[in-house]
């Protein structure tokens, strides 16, 4: 039980302006609440208070508290400050890092509701959503990005001293177009650690240090070991490969050390965003759902007064406005919506099932709802979440319906609404909505001619009759073209094994 | 325990370094815009801490991505009204276009087409005077007017108090006490062998107090004392100043409208920020003339509207008089630049400048240079008689009829020798 005098907890929440003793207090409170009752373990909370500039900073570099140096950042950094001094976007009260301890900048301006509102929803459902989805325990590892981040920075700002700003730049860019294709979904990377990782790069330099043998320069270059494993009509890769980025890093012919450490950067950074990219719509929806029960329970427990909950209402509505289609403000479903409806209703179908609920739920009838929403948090990622939870409640809620879009058609149909034909149809296809394959076209390595061109072919696998934005996948091609240093081809396929499109850089 | 931190007081600003590098990226662009924005008005308020916005087309950031248009998919979304299942929406006109924004709005993407960097004035000056140089410039440093700079140059054992070097004191110090002490710790324990080695009884008790004596003192030795004081010392290092006057010299007879004032005024814009970029100290003279001359304020300058005819020859003697009085030669660039629409009232007068450039003022000038502004038709008194000065290195004339030939006509009269114009 914490100490504080529930008083004078009281006026300092409904004093519009805060001072540190609030945020303080505010972090012990829904720290506390959100460990007794809600049962969440989180990452040790470090709150910073920022500007506005430095906000746009922060959006700049992705949240990251440093990064390596790139103008795409820059780009970035203009483009937002632009449209922040003409009004025309707000910045968002906080940002938070998935790191340990969990970083969260809150926005100086914030009035006192929005700090505790963003301390509850941040460092409590973030944090422990950070914490413990299986996602992020799998794919990154928060108590060493910034780290590695700072190795990162100091390797790259190496490399621009001694190879020049514009190589840098060049591999850089060329590995940005490639960063969604350059991660692993299936294996789990090692922690990463500056200190490692600079150990590692000396542990390289003096192997070859050591195994260098200027007789053997002048033997012909042929790849001996490659041919033991490899007889000339096998294949290379075995498999095919859907990392590019790492496949690049591991096989690019003679692409020099330096070069390939700056793939793996890349590659290590767009790996951590990974995770967040999966699990946009539980993350905002269980911090959502996570502010909304502990500013409930501190007002329950007499922390807070009602000025203070109007105030709190107004905005968690603000947040979870979903505008209908066609709405001038719509731009697609909003995730903290979404995700806020159905944790709702994981509460509420184990707590008041309905004769539907009991059909479509059995496993939750009866649970403890707590218990229920944690274990949802720990174990799915968005497309896997909505098609475990999306119940035909909130899809008639949302009045959620799917339309068909075939290009060949002057129509679009409505293939789907609320009703008990369409719940199964809408929930599968916005279950597909939120896959990776819907957004990210399927390309993998193919094949690379070992033994004569050094060729690599990439095969990209048509689904749903998409095919490629043909300029940028262009442009893409001649960056891979520029880190694999030989010809590269790109092949669209389609179901029935036929090449639809053909492309190459040579 | 949570961490609570006041980030505030921090140095904003990570996205500078970032922001060149972008910045270097959509250089290109930024120097194409370069004309565009003179001939609007931004140019104007360029004396003050204004900045300038250049409009950037979107840099591409390629990807493997869908091209919106094709394939057959599912879409959700809310809010449905009317629709049931099986119902058929006529895609909008055109389409593809129209509606591919809001499909993908799935993807973050930003549409970026036209966006506008903002640059401070200084980033500007740079792209826009870059590849230009002054010609002749010498620089010629101000004897009167000598500015003083404040060097760290060590240490002084003299000063004032808030100089101090806490730090070095302290070395001083610590050494001084060691030292003395070490005296009397040496006595001491020699005095202390002593002892242990005498039986005499008196001898003991002289040599104890002896060693008290001793201790005492050693514990007197001060803390600090005046000989430990170090104080940081700082040089005067004279700082040249190199200063340019700039002489701006404007027909504003009858015959010069609004359209003439406006090319000449943005024209001697241009050439006092070249300066300024160029020298530490500028200043200004403005002179007007119509049948007499005038030195005036910059206000008067620009916006006065006077009637009559022209006689040139006044206002270059009295800009020869100003130069003479207040801008010795030995001491300041002298630049002078002259605007006119080219009438004048005889030829006598034309030919007297003439012989007034080439005997007295082109001789004490850095440069000079003469816009004429009006449609090239029939070679006025004074376009003719300047003509035959053309060879010589410190003076230059050019037309300009439209403000769009202003910035070719000053790159023109500053490029690089080396350079060929683009």
């Amino acid at each position: 039980m914490p100490s504080f005098d529930k008083e004078k907890c009281r006026a300092m929440f409904s004093d519009p302006s805060w001072d540190f003793e609030t945020i303080q207090a505010a972090d012990e409170l829904t720290t506390w609440i959100g460990k007794e009752y809600f049962k969440l373990d989180i990452y040790t909370n470090q709150i910073e208070i920022v500007t506005s500039e430095q906000m746009l900073d922060a959006y700049a570099l992705i949240g990251l508290p440093t990064s390596y140096p790139h103008w795409k950042f820059g780009k970035d950094f203009v483009m937002n400050q632009n449209s922040y001094r003409k009004g025309q976007m707000g910045l968002s009260y906080e940002m938070v890092i998935n790191s340990d301890p969990c970083i969260s900048y809150n926005m100086e301006n914030n009035s006192t509701c929005m700090m505790v509102l963003v301390i509850a929803h941040a460092c409590q459902g973030h944090n422990a959503f950070f914490k413990n989805n299986y996602m992020f325990k799998d794919w990154t590892s928060a108590d060493s990005i910034i780290d590695y981040m700072v190795f990162a920075r100091d390797f790259v700002m190496k490399c621009e001293d001694e190879f020049g700003h514009e190589e840098v730049e060049r591999v850089l860019d060329a590995c940005h177009a490639l960063m969604e294709h350059g991660i692993d979904k299936y294996k789990k990377p090692p922690k990463l650690s500056s200190q490692k990782e600079n150990e590692r790069l000396k542990r390289l330099a003096k192997a070859k240090h050591e195994s260098y043998n200027e007789l053997l320069k002048t033997l012909p270059p042929a790849s001996r070991v490659k041919k033991t494993k490899f007889d000339k009509n096998s294949k290379y890769p075995l498999e095919p490969e859907e990392n590019l980025l790492y496949f690049i890093e591991k096989n690019a012919p003679t692409l020099p050390g330096w070069k390939r450490e700056l793939v793996r950067i890349v590659r290590k950074v767009s790996q951590y965003y990974y995770p967040q990219t999966m699990t946009k719509v539980m993350n905002e929806g269980f911090a959502t759902f996570m502010h909304y029960h502990i500013i409930h329970k501190m007002f329950e427990l007499e922390y807070l007064n009602d000025g203070f909950m109007l105030e709190f209402i107004k905005s968690h509505t603000g947040v979870i406005y979903q505008p209908p289609f066609d709405n001038p403000y719509f731009s697609g479903i909003n995730p903290y919506t979404l995700g806020f409806n159905i944790f709702m209703d994981i509460k509420r179908i184990c707590e008041n099932p309905t004769e539907e609920d009991r059909y479509w739920f059995p496993n939750l009838i009866g649970r403890n709802w707590l218990d229920e929403v944690i274990y949802a948090m720990e174990n799915f990622r968005d497309d896997s979440f909505i098609a475990q939870y999306l119940s035909p409640k909130v899809i008639r809620d949302m009045k959620l319906f799917a339309v068909y879009d075939d290009e060949d058609s002057e129509f679009y149909e409505i293939s789907a609404i609320h009703n008990e034909r369409g719940y199964r149809k809408v929930r599968e296809f916005l279950s597909n909505q939120y896959d990776r394959s819907y957004r990210v076209p399927d390309i993998q390595v193919d094949s690379v001619d070992i033994h004569k061109t050094s060729k690599l072919t990439l095969m990209h696998k048509i689904q749903h009759e998409k095919l490629l934005d043909e300029h940028d996948a262009n442009d893409t091609l001649q960056y891979i073209r520029y880190l694999w240093e030989f010809p590269v081809e790109l092949h669209s396929r389609n179901r029935a094994g036929i090449d639809e499109d053909f492309m190459s850089a040579k | 325990m949570s961490n609570i931190v006041d980030r505030r007081k921090n140095a904003k600003g990570k996205s500078i370094n970032n922001r060149q590098k972008f910045l270097k990226r959509v250089e290109d662009q930024i120097k194409k815009a370069i004309p565009d924005i003179i001939n609007q008005e931004s140019i104007k308020d360029s004396t003050g801490e204004g900045k300038v916005k250049v409009p950037i087309r979107g840099i591409k950031e390629p990807n493997f991505r869908h091209d919106p248009h094709s394939g057959k998919k599912q879409i959700v979304r809310p809010g449905n009204k009317q629709f049931n299942e099986g119902d058929k929406v006529a895609k909008p006109e055109g389409s593809g276009s129209g509606a591919g924004q809001g499909k993908g709005s799935n993807s973050p993407e930003v549409t970026e087409d036209d966006f506008v960097v903002i640059l401070s004035r200084d980033e500007f000056l740079k792209y826009f005077f870059e590849d230009l140089e002054l010609p002749n410039m010498i620089k010629k440093y101000m004897a009167s007017t000598v500015d003083f700079r404040q060097q760290r140059a060590g240490f002084t054992k003299n000063s004032i108090p808030s100089r101090l070097n806490i730090v070095n004191s302290f070395q001083q110090s610590l050494a001084r006490q060691i030292s003395i002490r070490g005296v009397y710790d040496q006595k001491i324990k020699k005095l202390k062998l002593e002892l242990e080695a005498t039986e005499d009884a008196e001898a003991k008790a002289q040599l104890e107090e002896e060693i008290t004596r001793l201790e005492r003192l050693r514990l007197t030795v001060p803390f600090f004392d005046d000989v430990d004081l170090r104080y940081n010392h700082f040089e005067r290092v004279p700082q040249p100043v190199t200063s340019a006057v700039m002489f701006c010299i404007m027909d504003v007879s009858a015959s010069m409208g609004y359209h003439e004032k406006d090319i000449a005024k943005r024209f001697f814009t241009l050439l006092y920020l070249f300066l300024s970029k160029q020298y530490e100290r500028v200043e200004l003279v403005f002179i007007r003339h119509h049948t007499e001359a005038k030195e005036v304020g910059e206000e008067e300058f620009f916006n006065s509207r006077e009637s009559g005819g022209t006689v040139v020859a006044p206002s270059l003697r009295l800009m020869k008089k100003i130069a003479t009085e207040r801008y010795s030669e030995s001491q300041w660039n002298i630049y002078c630049c002259q605007a006119s629409d080219g009438d004048v009232w005889s030829n006598g007068d034309a030919i007297d400048c003439g012989q007034l450039l080439k005997n007295e003022i082109l001789p004490t000038v850095q440069y000079m240079a003469y816009i004429e502004i009006k449609n090239r038709g029939l070679e006025g008194y004074l376009w003719h008689a300047y003509k035959k000065l053309r060879s010589q290195e410190n003076f230059s004339m050019r037309n300009i009829n439209d403000i769009s030939q202003i910035w070719p006509v000053f790159r023109a009269l500053f490029k690089k020798k080396d350079l060929v114009e683009s």
